[in-house]
């Protein structure tokens, strides 16, 4: 029962993981270009959170969306700002442009909400439900559950909606794209405001039931790297089941040798994958 | 060359000019600095293959001194041969998957195990897990390494970093060095032109990673104290990026330009700002690195290959 009870609670986190990093694999697929700072981006979702609870006082349906727009917004800033400019020039620009912003956002988080660890106060989804002899907490249930709901409504939003199709154009072939009088600039801020505001709503959901500090970002963004590459890059489906069998991982590693080596056992199946099949579990080869 | 000569002679002579214990203070550390900035520079400068977990190198080449004395009670220098060993190793299991791909790859892969073995030594009670390990209080010998003053310190790092200039200036002339620019400027071209680009970049990380593992351990001996996050934590491979990009990253005295500018500037930051001031310098670091990205990702020496001949111009006119 214990086992199944860890095992529940690693998918419900992995869910998390597969929203955020569908974010992180979505600007892959379509830039080739990596977010260093997406980690940041949740960490930032976390604390609006609870800013929102501190200052309104309103729930988690209000924070997740506000942390979504706010988060959304600052994707698209991002982009016009930064990312436009840095494409198309040498590699150390592209990888420094976000790995800088990434510092500047951690450092800053932690010059305004000081190192300490915080935590929401408790929300209106308190309680732990019992099914069927599993215990599991109401918050994560539900956090687990949005979290895999947004995933694939950004799947189908990308496979069936007109935008997802010109945004996945704008990956297929910019300029063939372009000639379709789609607008690839356009298309691209999209997809950061998406990709943000994804990593922020999952930063909302982790704050419900998890405590956290500014340096949390570094460890998300990681995670991210890691459930990217075991998806295969670019790939949103493949993020989806690669960050539930990454919460899984981690929660058994947890379960079984202890808490501090659950992110250990997570970086060396990382390398070792980076060995053995770089295109990811489920990539093409 | 005039001005390499003259660059030595003042490097030589700054300690005895500001001799007060502050400026050597800052000249040790910018020593330093310019030693671990100019080894990263061989792989992420002139290569293009940009690290942002070179702390890896650096904190074995820092553990490893420390280790030989804390455990056999060796001198601590042991442990800087091990520590390049270690570091070379390291280097090959990094760089032979991820030189397949393309460099994102590379920077994914860096950042990640650079973070798993902070995690393992913090740990891993044989290295002193999360307090850290120390150096003899007091030297034994001369072999210990360790000076009550910095000045000894100032020299060997000075001529550490004559080394590895040379040796760069030496790479930047050869055949190697021209496969390396090759590499930079389209991998593509170069491989269509028979350069050897999985073998070459591998060369340059290991090159790099020999010397960064250096730099560790001159750190570890001048400090007598090491631990995970000041060997392997992810500030420690930002100072070497940011140092060289600002500077200008694939040039001979980038890196060094790099950390005369940014050395003083922590100094005044962390001394302006407080004790409770790292915060600040690391937002403004993330700041500098930014704005570098966005405008001039060539650096302060492509700045002023442009500026320069205007304002020459301009002084011919007048």
């Amino acid at each position: 029962m214990l086992l199944l009870q860890v095992i529940v609670g690693g998918l419900l986190l992995g869910a998390i993981y597969a929203l955020f990093s569908s974010g992180l694999t979505l600007i892959w697929g379509m830039m080739n270009f990596i977010n260093f700072a997406h980690g940041e981006f949740v960490m930032l979702g976390m604390y609006v959170a609870l800013l929102v609870v501190v200052w309104l006082g309103g729930g988690p349906a209000t924070f997740g969306f506000a942390a979504a727009v706010a988060l959304f917004v600052l994707g698209v800033i991002v982009y016009a700002s930064l990312i436009r400019h840095v494409t198309r020039g040498p590699m150390l620009a592209q990888i420094l442009s976000t790995f800088g912003l990434a510092l500047l956002l951690r450092y800053t988080a932690f010059w305004i909400f000081s190192a300490n660890i915080v935590s929401l106060p408790q929300t209106s989804l308190g309680g732990t439900l019992n099914i069927l002899g599993i215990l599991v907490p109401v918050a994560q249930l539900v956090a687990g559950v949005t979290a895999a709901v947004l995933t694939v409504a950004m799947h189908l939003f990308l496979t069936g909606t007109t935008i997802g199709s010109k945004l996945l154009a704008v990956a297929e072939d910019r300029n063939a794209a372009m000639l379709m009088g789609i607008r690839p600039d356009r298309m691209q801020a999209l997809a950061w405001g998406l990709s943000a505001a994804s990593a922020g709503i999952a930063g909302a959901l982790m704050a419900i039931s998890y405590p956290w500090s500014p340096s949390v970002g570094e460890t998300f963004g990681l995670m991210a790297f890691v459930v990217v590459t075991f998806g295969g890059f670019g790939s949103v489906p493949g993020a989806m089941y690669a960050g539930l069998i990454i919460g899984l991982i981690q929660a058994l590693s947890a379960f079984y040798f202890g808490p501090i080596y659950k992110d250990i056992v997570v970086y060396g199946l990382f390398v070792a994958l980076l060995w053995f099949r770089p295109q990811g579990l489920l990539g093409k080869a | 060359m005039k001005g390499t000569i003259a660059l030595g002679l003042v490097f030589l002579a700054y300690p005895f000019v500001l001799s007060n214990a502050f400026y050597l203070d800052i000249g040790v550390a910018l020593l330093l600095a310019a030693i671990s900035a100019s080894a990263w520079n061989i792989v992420g400068g002139y290569a293009g293959q940009v690290s942002v977990g070179h702390c890896m190198f650096f904190g074995v080449g820092a553990y490893l001194p420390l280790l030989v004395y804390q455990h056999w009670q060796l001198p601590p220098i042991v442990g800087v041969p091990v520590g390049i060993a270690i570091s070379l190793v390291l280097a090959i299991l990094v760089g032979m998957p991820t030189f397949r791909l393309t460099g994102h790859y590379f920077s994914m892969a860096t950042i990640a195990v650079a973070e798993l073995i902070r995690l393992v030594v913090s740990t891993w009670d044989f290295a002193g897990a999360a307090i850290g390990l120390q150096g003899p209080a007091v030297g034994r010998g001369w072999y210990d390494l360790t000076f009550r003053g910095e000045l000894p310190y100032y020299f060997i790092f000075l001529a550490v970093l004559a080394i590895l200039l040379f040796v760069t200036w030496q790479v930047q002339r050869s055949r190697f060095g021209y496969y390396l620019r090759a590499i930079k400027a389209g991998e593509r071209a170069a491989r269509s032109l028979g350069v050897p680009v999985r073998r070459t970049k591998l060369y340059a990380l290991m090159l790099s990673a020999a010397f960064t593992s250096v730099a560790g351990s001159l750190y570890a001996i001048k400090t007598g104290f090491i631990d995970p996050d000041s060997g392997f934590g992810i500030l420690v491979s930002v100072q070497m990026v940011i140092i060289a990009a600002l500077g200008g990253a694939g040039t001979l005295y980038g890196p060094l330009v790099g950390a005369i500018i940014l050395i003083p500037l922590q100094t005044a930051t962390n001394t302006w700002f407080g004790g409770g001031g790292t915060g600040l310098t690391y937002i403004l670091y993330g700041g500098i690195i930014v704005v570098l990205a966005r405008f001039e990702p060539g650096g302060l020496h492509e700045m002023w290959h442009r500026i320069a001949p205007r304002f020459m111009r301009g002084r011919d006119a007048a």
